[in-house]
């Protein structure tokens, strides 16, 4: 699985609560309609910025708060295709594995981008490269099992196929 | 080499013992989801192509969130999750009853070494019970409610040794909030935090529920109390055997290791906008403030608002102040109700509800004003968390945010209890 896309480059501790705030998931369940509230109360203008196929670079603990499932999940519907963070709180990186959005810890991976430069993922190598730099720098792989459900494009969705 | 408490859990759980790091499936004893979580819990089920709730007598719903009902979308959300409950016989905590956290420790029968998952980030709380219990997203909670089971990373362990009791006016929630100033957002990400030491002994059920609910602001995955007589006339014990093993070994290996002396605690405060930025109180007395709430999963017990009473009723509720005062679950409010405490806080000004997570989240009740300040007795303190991200929330203990109420600014409670 090779992904490549521009990138945003956001701080440490990104928040679910900046993600995607609680007032928005208590008025409907339709994803399309969250997705236009992602990191509105970081920058109201980014969600209608993002185009299919954008990463997202980012320091600290990203997702670090609430357990909702809603926030990998409009981060996906958005169109971003994977979050490279320096790390990731734990709920957060087990939710976005079930919903089939890649998350890869890479120590100090926000030193080497800046915004609106390509990135390119490579899932099964564990590199993370800087088209516009050219800087490389790698990671260790999923295990198999993460890995499989990464190319169903999630939990229910590798569970079909298997079925 | 030892083991920790949560290794001793595993191994109890599954009759060999495990390492840090390994991956291990067991069955989950109990898991609950609320209004919030829940909807797309039962999305995720549909999407998973499950058809039958493997075995509803472990699952709850709590609708606590929303509650009552704010608007139409949340409405028709809690109408889904009846539904699916009804037709999956699943019991649901109605309006009312209380938050998820609270409800469930009180009705149902929490045994140590239980596992037991929530859709919410804050079950965390139920560990002051010498148990495993951690937050899960909607997906995973679709996976219990399909198979009964779920897959977990052994974590590595947090040891924090506590020794003496803390002194007037000085809560628990003034240790946690030191502690997570201490090691930072992420200075316990993964792990199972350990509490320890002969000062454990001192601290009342809730006051270790209080402890256990913030871990997850450091990032743990869990946080838990051994078992002590604090804990056995909480929990049903009747069918262990060896109730030492909630006791980690000596020469267990821990990560991190922390200490504490409860009587050097001194009240703070999370200044916005992150959880790790503790100061004194003392650093910020004399700061204005709009609003106080008292309540939440983390301090909406009877000890928190017997305390705010007492300091209420020396000193009201500041004129211009808006104090909130919301118990954690009906069972809370009643208990407050038949000892006065009620009857105080409304005297002294302070607004009064039904249990709900209410202005926790800012999703209704209190939503704060551009520009204004808040004292939260909650658990977060992020930038919108009360509903508007022009706003400004500090996290304290109900001694502090009860003191500041009266004062209409950041206070030492100490002013008014012992110290
Ligand atoms: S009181 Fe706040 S932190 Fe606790 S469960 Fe409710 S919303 Fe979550």
């Amino acid at each position: 699985m090779i992904l490549r896309g521009k990138v945003w480059v956001l701080g440490d501790h990104i928040n679910t609560d900046v993600i995607i705030p609680a007032k928005y998931k208590f008025r409907t369940g339709d994803f399309s309609e969250l997705a236009k509230h992602v990191f509105e109360d970081l920058d109201p203008t980014l969600a209608s910025k993002i185009s299919k196929g954008d990463s997202i670079i980012a320091g600290r603990t990203f997702g670090m708060g609430s357990s909702r499932e809603h926030a990998p999940r409009v981060i996906k519907e958005a169109g971003i295709s994977a979050i490279v963070a320096c790390s990731f709180a734990r709920i957060f990186f087990r939710n976005s594995i079930n919903v089939g959005l890649p998350v890869i810890e890479v120590r100090d991976v926000n030193k080497y981008f800046k915004e609106g430069d390509i990135a390119i993922v490579d899932l099964e190598k564990g590199i993370v490269k800087n088209e516009t730099t050219g800087v490389e720098l790698n990671f260790s792989p999923y295990p198999e099992f993460i890995m499989n459900i990464m190319k169903a494009g999630g939990l229910a969705a590798y569970r079909k196929g298997i079925r | 080499m030892g083991e920790t408490i949560i290794q001793k859990l595993f191994r109890n759980r599954l009759g060999r013992p495990v390492k840090p790091g390994e991956i291990v499936v067991v069955d989950i004893d109990l898991a609950y989801a609320h209004d919030g979580t829940g909807p797309l819990a039962i999305d995720a089920f549909n999407e998973l192509g499950s058809s039958k709730v493997y075995d509803s007598s472990r699952i709850r719903f709590v609708i606590d969130h929303a509650s009552p009902s704010p608007n139409e979308g949340a409405s028709n959300l809690q109408l889904k999750l009846r539904k699916f409950a009804r037709e999956n016989g699943i019991r649901v905590y109605e309006v009312g009853e209380g938050i998820c956290h609270q409800v469930i420790p009180e009705n149902e029968s929490l045994k140590p070494g239980m596992v037991i998952v929530g859709a919410d980030s804050h079950t965390v709380t139920l560990g002051a019970f010498s148990l495993f219990a951690t937050g899960i997203g909607s997906t995973d909670f679709a996976e219990v409610m399909t198979s009964g089971k779920l897959w977990f990373k052994v974590p590595e362990a947090m040891k924090v040794s506590l020794t003496g009791s803390l002194k007037p006016g000085v809560m628990s929630k003034d240790l946690i909030l030191r502690i997570i100033g201490d090691v930072g957002a992420d200075g316990a990400t993964y792990m199972s935090v350990e509490f320890q030491g002969d000062g454990v002994k001192s601290l009342s059920m809730a006051s270790r529920m209080t402890v256990c609910n913030m871990v997850v602001e450091m990032g743990a995955k869990n946080g838990i109390f051994p078992l002590d007589e604090v804990t056995l006339k909480n929990v049903d014990a009747s069918n262990l055997k060896d109730k030492s093993i909630f006791k980690p070994d000596e020469n267990a290996y821990y990560a991190m290791s922390l200490s504490y002396r409860l009587d050097e605690l001194e009240p703070v405060v999370a200044v916005p906008h992150n959880v790790d930025n503790v100061k004194p109180v003392k650093e910020l007395e004399g700061l204005e403030i709009n609003q106080v709430f008292i309540g939440s999963c983390t301090n909406g017990r009877e000890e928190d608002f017997e305390i705010a009473a007492r300091i209420l009723s020396k000193k009201g509720v500041k004129k211009g102040v808006r104090c909130i005062a919301i118990p954690a679950s009906r069972r809370v409010f009643l208990n407050l109700l038949r000892n006065g405490i009620i009857d105080k806080l409304v005297s002294a000004g302070c607004t009064v509800t039904h249990s709900t997570c209410g202005p926790c989240l800012g999703v209704h009740f209190g939503i704060l004003g551009s520009g204004e300040v808040a004292v939260s007795t909650s658990n977060r303190n992020f930038k919108g968390r009360m509903g508007n991200p022009e706003s400004s929330i500090y996290l304290a203990s109900p001694a502090t945010a009860a003191a500041s109420a009266a004062e209409g600014v950041i206070t030492d409670p100490r002013k008014f209890i012992g110290g």
